[in-house]
C-alpha cells in the first residue's frame, strides 16, 4: 500500500497550479464577460438592460454545479465533448461574469450622477465619459469587492473535480484513495487553498482601508 | 443674432409642469442673472438650455445650436457652451491641469503643448497658477470652483452657464469666485446666471430676470428692476433678502 509522502505531497502541490491557472482564466474571461455585462446593465437601451439583467439573474439564482454539468454533460448530449478543463473554466467563467457584472454595475453606479453630468456638459460622448470620468473612479472603488469575490472563486472552483479534471481538491482525494490518509492529506489541501487566499483576504482589506482614506469628502 | 433665444418653452416632470411658457433673448457680451425662489423653475431653465434637462415643447437656440436631444448635436453645442455647477464636479481622480486638458485633448484634437498652455492661460485667468498640479480634493470650495470655471473656459464657449456656483461656498469664499465672474463679464463673456447673491445681480448683470411659478414674472434692466420692482412678488422677494 501506498503511504502519504513526498511524491504525493508534490503531486498535490502540482495540481494547486492548475487551481491557479483555472481561477486566472475563468477571472479573466469571466472579467471581460462580466465587464460588458455591467456596461449593458446600465446602457440606455430597454432591450440591452432587459437581456444583461436576465442573465444574470439566471446565472445567479442556479449553482455553478448546474452550469458545469450542463455545459459537460448536455453538450456531450450533442455530440460535443468538451475537453473537462474547457468544460471547467467555460462553467466558471459564466459564474465570475454574473457576480462581477454586479458587483461592477454598483461601483458605476456609485459615483456620483454630477460626474456624468459634469462629463456631458463637457462634450464628452458616453464612450469618453465612461473611459475618462467614470471608469477611473469606478475600478478604484470595484477594487475592494472584486479582490474579495477572486478568494471566493479560488474556493469555488474545487467543484470541477466532479467532472474529472485533477486541481487541487481533486488531488487530495486521488491522494487519499490510495493512501487512506484523510487527515494529514486534506490538512495539506486546506493549508494550500489558505496560503493562497488569506494573502487576497489582507489585500482585500488593505484596499478598502486605503479607499476609505482617500474617499473624496 | 441673439447668443440664445428661448421662445415660449413647456417642460413638465410627469403632472408638474415646471416651465410654462418661458421666452428670453440674450445678445451677445450681456450677462443675464435669473432670480426667484426654489423651485420656481431658473435652473430647470438653464439646464435646459444646454440639453443637460429636455423640454416639452418651444424652442431653445443657442450660439448657433438649436437645443434637441440628438447626442451628437448636442455635443457640438456643448463646444460652445459651458456650464459651472452648484457643486464644482471636477474630476477627483485627476490633477487641476489634466481636468482642464481633458475636454480640448479628446473632444477637439487640440495637441498636447497647446492644450497644456492653454491650461496655464486659464489657470492664471482664475488666480489659480500655482494649483496646476494639485488634487481637487486638496483644494478649498472656492477654488474648487474656480477651477471649474477655468475648465469650462478651455473649451472657449461662446455662451457661459452659471448654476447657483456660490450656494454651496462660505461667505469669505464666495467673493473670490464672484471676482472671477465679474472679470469674465467685463472681458465680454455671454453670461446666464441663476444667483442668490443679489448684490452680485444688481451691479454686474445688465439684466435681471425675476423668476416665479415657472415663468418670467418680471424682468428687466438690473438697476431699475431693483430700483422699482413692479409686481408684490418680486417686492416680496427682494424686500426678504435685504430683512
Amino acid at each position: 500500500m501506498v503511504t502519504f509522502g513526498w511524491p504525493e505531497a508534490f503531486f498535490i502541490v502540482r495540481a494547486a497550479g492548475w487551481t491557479l491557472l483555472l481561477t486566472a482564466v475563468a477571472f479573466l474571461i469571466g472579467g471581460l464577460m462580466g465587464g460588458v455585462l455591467a456596461i449593458l446593465r446600465l446602457s440606455r437601451i430597454k432591450l440591452l438592460r432587459r437581456l444583461a439583467a436576465g442573465y444574470i439573474l439566471v446565472i445567479q439564482s442556479i449553482p455553478v454545479l448546474m452550469v458545469l454539468f450542463m455545459s459537460y454533460y448536455g453538450l456531450s448530449l450533442f455530440g460535443v465533448e468538451l475537453p473537462p478543463f474547457f468544460a471547467a473554466s467555460a462553467s466558471l467563467a459564466i459564474y465570475v461574469s454574473a457576480y462581477l457584472a454586479e458587483i461592477w454595475r454598483g461601483s458605476i453606479e456609485s459615483v456620483p450622477f454630477q460626474q456624468w453630468e459634469a462629463s456631458a456638459s463637457l462634450a464628452h460622448s458616453p464612450a469618453q465619459t465612461y473611459r475618462y470620468v467614470i471608469l477611473p473612479q469606478a475600478i478604484r472603488i470595484s477594487l475592494p469587492p472584486t479582490v474579495g469575490f477572486l478568494v471566493q472563486l479560488v474556493k469555488n472552483t474545487s467543484i470541477v473535480s466532479v467532472v474529472g479534471f485533477v486541481e487541487l481538491s481533486r488531488a487530495g482525494q486521488l491522494v487519499n484513495n490510495a493512501t487512506f490518509q484523510p487527515f494529514q492529506i486534506f490538512t495539506l489541501v486546506a493549508a494550500i487553498y489558505f496560503a493562497i487566499c488569506f494573502p487576497l483576504s489582507r489585500l482585500s482589506r488593505h484596499l478598502e482601508k486605503v479607499m476609505n482614506a482617500s474617499r473624496p469628502h | 443674432m441673439p447668443a440664445v433665444l428661448i421662445e415660449d418653452v413647456h417642460k413638465s416632470y410627469g403632472s408638474l409642469e415646471v416651465l410654462k411658457g418661458v421666452s428670453l433673448a440674450v445678445e451677445p457680451g450681456q450677462v443675464v442673472a435669473l432670480i426667484g425662489r426654489s423651485g420656481s423653475g431658473k435652473s430647470t431653465l438653464l439646464r435646459c438650455i444646454n440639453g443637460l434637462e429636455a423640454f416639452q415643447s418651444g424652442r431653445i437656440e443657442v450660439a448657433g445650436h438649436a437645443v434637441d436631444q440628438d447626442q451628437k448635436r448636442l455635443r457640438e453645442l456643448r463646444k460652445d457652451v459651458g456650464i459651472v455647477f452648484q457643486s464644482y464636479n471636477l474630476f477627483p481622480h485627476l490633477t487641476v491641469g489634466q481636468n482642464i486638458m481633458l475636454s480640448p485633448r479628446i473632444t477637439k484634437n487640440v495637441p498636447q503643448a497647446e492644450a497644456l498652455a492653454l491650461a496655464k492661460d486659464v489657470l492664471a485667468q482664475v488666480g489659480l497658477s500655482d494649483k496646476f498640479d494639485s488634487y481637487p480634493d486638496n483644494l478649498s470650495g472656492g477654488q474648487q470652483q474656480r477651477v471649474a470655471i477655468a475648465r469650462s473656459l478651455a473649451m472657449k464657449p461662446k455662451v457661459m452657464l452659471f448654476d447657483e456656483v456660490t450656494s454651496a461656498l462660505d461667505p469669505e469664499l464666495t467673493g473670490e469666485v464672484l471676482l472671477v465672474m465679474e472679470k469674465l463679464a467685463r472681458d465680454g463673456m455671454t453670461m446666464l446666471l441663476v444667483t442668490h447673491e443679489m448684490n452680485f445681480a444688481r451691479t454686474v448683470a445688465n439684466t435681471t430676470v425675476f423668476m416665479h411659478q415657472g415663468k418670467i414674472w418680471e424682468s428687466g434692466s438690473s438697476a431699475q428692476l431693483f430700483a422699482e420692482p413692479q409686481t408684490p412678488e418680486l417686492r416680496n422677494f427682494v424686500g426678504a433678502g435685504r430683512h
